[in-house]
């Protein structure tokens, strides 16, 4: 198919890319039709439906989030309050306990106060009747005691218990009165 | 042997393996096909036959992956949803407002991944030529992007109040619209469609020329060595890596000639939407 150097540059000539080929736009025609009507008709709208629902589900995603959060925030200010109400509480107790325990020991205090003072009457009481059954003992020994070593002075016996007694009652006091004074004998006879 | 018939006589990328006697860069010639059947408007060639199958992948893509969308997307669904969002949300939203997105959206997400389709096979093994480096597509594209925001604006805005504002931009003093007027009558109604239109077409041709310039020059200077010359496998080399590299640039272009073509309809769209601009 050797043609022509004159030839081939005539049809060259004719190839303009500017030209397009009428079956060349017919069939492009056609087939941009098909697609863009396969495209706007069938398969976006359908893709539409999966983002829209992929929207909504998002959104309803954020709501709820949004929802659950201000939920938690409500609980935590509650948990908050019954915490400071808790520590009021807590503290209320702690107080009163105090005073409670101070009361106690101050009870506790007044009573052994109570106690010890009843302990040393009845020590006092007993010391007391020790001392008159001591003294009384003494009393009557040392008026034998006298009365012996007066009759034996005096050389008489004082048969008389009466007499005897007065006597050493007489002496006695004698003694009570005397003796701080210096104890003088002279004062019996 | 004349200088042109040397050029002109070899088929490009047909024939590589005979021993070149001289390197024959790819041309223009790249994107005319002749029909395999069918006649006049109806003959399918290797361009049409691309364009169904692009357009049967699109639509089995997208069909496998919202055929049952999950509201927790995973695998194709969660890719493509990456897609048609970022279309929807940094074009659609961004660009038009919420409200009209709503309603182009899904046409600005089909429009990207149809561009995207028909820009991607200049990279895609066995195809190798991108189905937007040929006229017809990119302007079909321009045309109803074109009729989308005139239409669109006519209906929003009212017909002559949308003519009106386009024409006679509010806020500039009388005389100036001597001037202004047929700028913007030819800019709004003239040039958007072109250059559309033009960017996107020269894009892909100029892409796929330099990927078949660097593959074509690869070859050639491989079989260097049935001339002789065996160091120029050196240079095939270099150039093989270049042709590597423009391989991933083509596939940036790709993306983003989809993304400016949505982009600027989105763009127009919101123009004429919003009165007094």
């Amino acid at each position: 198919m050797p043609l022509s150097g004159a030839v081939l540059l005539a049809s060259e000539a004719e190839k303009n890319p500017l030209i397009p080929n009428a079956n060349e736009l017919f069939w492009g025609t056609i087939c941009f039709a098909i697609f863009v009507t396969f495209m706007v008709k069938f398969v976006l709208p359908k893709a539409k439906v999966a983002l829209d629902a992929r929207t909504e589900g998002i959104e309803g995603k954020l709501a709820s989030a949004e929802r659950d959060r201000d939920e938690a925030q409500v609980l935590l200010a509650q948990y908050r309050e019954q915490l400071a109400d808790a520590r009021t509480e807590a503290g209320r107790i702690r107080t009163e306990a105090q005073a409670q325990r101070a009361q106690i020991v101050e009870e506790a205090r007044a009573e052994a106060r109570v106690e010890a003072t009843r302990i040393t009457e009845s020590a006092t009481a007993q010391i007391a009747s020790e001392r008159a059954q001591v003294v009384a003992e003494l009393r009557r020994e040392v008026g034998g005691l006298a009365v012996e070593l007066a009759s034996r002075v005096v050389g008489e016996s004082l048969e008389d218990d009466a007499r005897q007694r007065r006597t050493v009652e007489r002496f006695l006091d004698g003694l009570d009165t005397a003796v701080p004074a210096g104890a003088a004998p002279g004062a019996v006879s | 042997m004349t200088l042109a018939s040397t050029v002109l006589d070899r088929p490009v990328l047909a024939n590589v393996s005979t021993p070149p006697d001289g390197y024959v860069p790819p041309g223009i010639e790249e994107f005319f096909y002749d029909p395999l059947f069918g006649s006049g408007m109806f003959a399918v060639n290797r361009i049409v036959l691309m364009m169904l199958l692009m357009t049967g992948l699109l639509c089995l893509l997208f069909g496998m992956g919202f055929r049952k969308p999950q509201v927790v997307p995973r695998g194709l669904q969660n890719v493509l949803e990456t897609g048609t969002e970022f279309v929807r949300t940094q074009i659609g939203d961004e660009v038009i407002g919420k409200e009209a997105s709503r309603r182009f959206s899904p046409y600005l997400t089909a429009l990207f991944f149809f561009i995207l389709a028909f820009n991607i096979t200049s990279i895609i093994p066995g195809l190798n030529l991108p189905i937007n480096g040929l006229a017809a597509v990119p302007l079909i594209l321009a045309v109803v992007t074109w009729v989308i925001y005139n239409v669109q604006g006519a209906k929003a805005q009212g017909l002559g109040h949308y003519v009106k504002g386009s024409l006679f931009p509010p806020g500039i003093p009388k005389p100036i619209y001597l001037l202004v007027t047929p700028i913007e009558l030819i800019s709004t109604f003239v040039l958007r469609p072109v250059t559309l239109f033009i960017r996107l077409l020269a894009n892909m041709i100029a892409g796929h020329l330099i990927l078949g310039l660097f593959f074509s020059a690869s070859t050639y200077l491989f079989l260097g060595y049935q001339d002789g010359r065996w160091w120029t496998a050196f240079f095939g080399l270099g150039s093989f890596a270049g042709a590597v590299v423009f391989t991933f640039f083509e596939a940036l272009v790709a993306v983003l000639q989809a993304y400016i073509f949505t982009l600027l309809t989105a763009v127009y769209l919101a123009g004429s939407l919003e009165p007094d601009h």
